[in-house]
């Protein structure tokens, strides 16, 4: 009989996930998983993890692992990869990590056009630390820092990070997925394999910004919080490919 | 050997570049841009990466990358830009991540003054980060001294696998002065040093074999304090220091850096004059001498005369735990860019008999 | 004690560091004794005043700045008021006298006048006024051989071959009236 679905050999096979119910962290670790074992480099990959519920991730994952100070995940991606040039090196960050307290290492490592990836995890919320605000959540959005909701007036708009870093010349290849159905889930390691294949070729800076859930600090259950990300988070956030110059640089 | 003339900064990049480092990040700050500039000319030569940062953060976290991968990694900065460091510092001695960095110390606390200081003694031998780690911390007093403090420095920091600070200050990073370098680590050997660490480099492994860097963890955080506080333990036998005319002295100066050897000149002149003077000059002031004061006769010793640019005095601190109210100490300070001078020292040594 | 300490004090752009530079230098390339050269600096990258300090030494050298020189070099009247106090009972004082015009009130001090910006625009090239001051100080004091300097200033001109012959020429100007100011 054909085997059709296997665990990747990305994740350890002794170890359950301690991601809670709903959350798709696990989902996104398991893609990037497979797509580093069918590019066959597990063994040459280092990922650079922020702070946050991802650092659960550490022990879960089979290759080489470190973790920034919150925020700082590009520059020490910067420092790895500029050592370990011929090393696939990615960053696993949230929105608290890379839009608020890692925005200037985000935008000077998209800038410089750094050959590493970035996997930007997008829930609109701060998970390990309580529910607190973050730069990315929604107008009228309730966080434990902003219990009315967020109001515009004082905490201004939801950040789009895509679209930030789309101002820039250097960076090759910006796409927005999510993996709130099993369509999105393979669109969104269609776009982590494209921006691992852009490291491998030299192209530079990648990122693939998935939009994400939190049940837990949404308030909202697994199924709910399917709904609340379809109808909420996708209208400020829509998905699609932002900026591509990898076939750009082909032609040339 | 030939000598050469060179400015603090560029001799201490080069010492470093002669030591193997191959990747420096950094931020401009005076009085230290020579050193950033340096790398920026010399480590293309040598097959090197030199990064200019967005910032001191990200520089030291470039830092901290680069090291996990094996490679020599330095960066630089003055005071206030060192206080930005403090947190990727920290993340290095809590994931025992060895590399070096400079401050070229200036005026403080906050944006201080541009001119040299030595107002940053606390925070390089008590609390250059969060969580109570330790380094050692190598204090020149001349160019010279900064070139081969700066090659060692990377062994010590490969030994313990610990940050290593070179506590330098404005003037030393600006005075040019003659010197003669160490040899240059031929390339086999440098990448001979990066391959030997790749047990727990991010270099790539097997899955059973993965390399797992942690500044911290969900458990066994006391573990890792305790073995980190076991090799600060160790640390007596890297204790440096210079002991100049301290066995009749009735009179003791101590400093460190360019304190030191301002005293040591008024030490000279003071003997000269007839007065029993001695030096005790911190060359690490992380592990502190202490023991050299313990040597002391205080039969014959009246009076020591902590030498600093600082105010209010810090080093006095350590004086005073090694001392032990032996004797009396006092202190002979500048600061906020006044640089202290030989006659400083003469004064305030000739009012303590 | 076998010390000597100078200060350099001008505008900006007088050439008042490389004076320092290629003094310490020389002293470094061709004697074992210590040296050092203290360039001071402050916020501003052009204008505004500029000072160096140079000590040449027998033994170790402690601070390589001080309130005591034994020579200062004054290329302007500002620097004049603000470091004249420097100077030790007995120095020498070396000014440049096509601009500093304040009276030295000082009768403790040797003074060494010399208009070298005049001297300078004599040779074609106002900025070659630091060099013939250089000449004068060699000169006058002859902390240096005078070839020993100019091999220094030939190897720092190195990457502009065409300027040797006119620093040359100011350098040795300026070793002749220091000498002369020191027999005369």
């Amino acid at each position: 009989m054909e085997q059709v679905y296997k665990r990747t050999k990305g994740i350890r096979d002794d170890m359950v996930s301690g991601f809670c119910p709903g959350c798709m962290h696990g989902t996104v670790f398991k893609l990037i998983g497979e797509v580093l074992e069918e590019l066959d480099i597990l063994e040459k990959t280092v990922t650079v993890q922020g702070v946050g519920c991802c650092g659960l991730a550490m022990e879960y994952v089979t290759y080489d692992c470190t973790t920034s100070p919150h925020g700082r995940a590009c520059a020490v991606a910067t420092g790895v990869k500029r050592t370990n040039p011929d090393r696939l090196v990615y960053t696993y960050q949230g929105d608290g990590d890379l839009a608020s307290i890692g925005l200037a290492e985000t935008m000077s490592a998209a800038n410089r056009g750094e050959n590493f990836t970035v996997i930007f995890v997008n829930n609109g919320i701060y998970g390990m630390t309580g529910g607190q605000m973050a730069p990315t959540t929604l107008i009228g959005m309730k966080a434990t820092t902003a219990p009315a909701g967020r109001d515009p007036k004082v905490h201004g708009y939801p950040m789009h990070m895509c679209e930030i870093l789309n101002q820039l010349t250097a960076p090759c290849y910006l796409e927005r997925t999510s993996c709130n159905t099993p369509a999105n889930v393979r669109k969104t390691k269609k776009a982590i394999k494209k921006a691992f294949q852009n490291q491998l070729d030299g192209k530079g800076f990648s990122m693939v910004e998935i939009v994400t859930s939190c049940p837990t600090n949404w308030g909202l259950d697994p199924m709910a919080s399917l709904d609340f990300l379809e109808e909420k988070m996708l209208k400020e956030f829509p998905l699609g490919v932002i900026r591509d110059k990898s076939r750009e640089e082909e032609a040339v | 050997m030939a000598r050469k003339f060179m400015k603090g900064c560029e001799a201490i990049a080069e010492a470093a570049v002669r030591s193997g480092c191959r990747f420096f990040a950094g931020y401009p700050i005076t009085p230290q841009n020579e050193i950033p500039e340096y790398f920026a000319r010399r480590l293309p030569e040598v097959g090197g990466v030199f990064v200019q940062g967005e910032s001191e953060v990200a520089s030291i976290n470039m830092v901290y990358g680069a090291a996990q991968t094996g490679t020599r990694a330095m960066t630089s900065s003055s005071s206030c830009g060192i206080s930005l460091k403090s947190e990727g510092i920290s993340f290095c001695a809590s994931a025992r991540i060895p590399m070096v960095y400079c401050n070229v110390q200036r005026g403080g606390p906050g944006i201080g003054a541009i001119q040299p200081a030595q107002q940053d003694y606390f925070q390089a031998t008590r609390a250059s980060g969060n969580g109570g780690f330790r380094m050692l911390v190598f204090a020149p007093a001349t160019v010279q001294e900064a070139v081969d403090m700066t090659y060692e420095a990377f062994d010590y920091a490969q030994r313990d696998r610990n940050p290593v600070l070179i506590l330098a200050d404005g003037v030393l990073g600006t005075i040019m002065e003659p010197v003669e370098l160490p040899p240059m680590r031929p390339e086999e050997e440098v990448k001979a040093l990066k391959e030997a660490l790749s047990d727990w480099t991010l270099t790539g492994h097997r899955a059973e074999e993965k390399a797992l860097i942690l500044p911290g963890g969900w458990a066994g955080q006391e573990d890792r304090c305790r073995r980190n506080a076991n090799m600060y333990e160790t640390w007596g036998k890297d204790v440096q220091v210079e002991e100049y005319e301290t066995e009749d002295a009735e009179v003791i100066l101590t400093a460190y850096g360019i304190c030191g050897r301002i005293a040591r000149s008024a030490v000279r002149l003071l003997r000269k004059e007839g007065m029993k003077a001695g030096l005790i000059r911190p060359k690490t002031v992380s592990p502190y001498p202490y023991e050299s004061f313990d040597r002391l006769n205080y039969g014959k010793v009246k009076a020591i005369l902590s030498v600093e640019m600082s105010i209010p005095a810090q080093m006095v601190q350590d004086v005073e735990l090694a001392v032990k109210d032996r004797c009396r100490i006092r202190t002979c300070l500048r600061s906020g860019g006044e640089i202290m001078s030989r006659e400083d020292v003469l004064k305030a040594a000739r009012e303590l008999v | 004690m076998t010390e000597r300490n100078l200060m350099v004090a001008g505008f900006g752009g007088q050439g008042v560091m490389l004076l320092g530079k290629l003094l310490s230098c020389a002293a470094c390339e061709s004697t074992e004794k210590h040296v050092t050269f203290f360039p001071s600096y402050g916020a501003e990258q052009r204008g505004g005043t500029a000072n160096c300090y140079v000590v040449i030494s027998e033994e170790e050298i402690g601070a390589p700045l001080g309130d005591h020189m034994d020579d200062l070099i004054v290329m302007n009247d500002p620097s004049l008021n603000r470091f004249l106090y420097k100077l030790v009972p007995g120095g020498t004082l070396f000014i440049n006298s096509s601009i500093v015009k304040s009276e030295i009130k000082r009768k403790d001090i040797k003074v060494i006048p010399v208009p070298v910006t005049e001297l300078a625009m004599e040779l074609g090239n106002a900025k070659v006024l630091n060099i013939i001051m250089l000449g004068v100080y060699i000169g006058y004091t002859e902390v240096l051989p005078g070839d020993v300097v100019l091999d220094t200033i030939k190897k720092q001109l190195g990457k502009r071959p065409a300027m040797i012959p006119l620093n040359c020429e100011a350098f040795e100007k300026g070793l002749q009236i220091g000498k002369a100011q020191k027999t005369g």
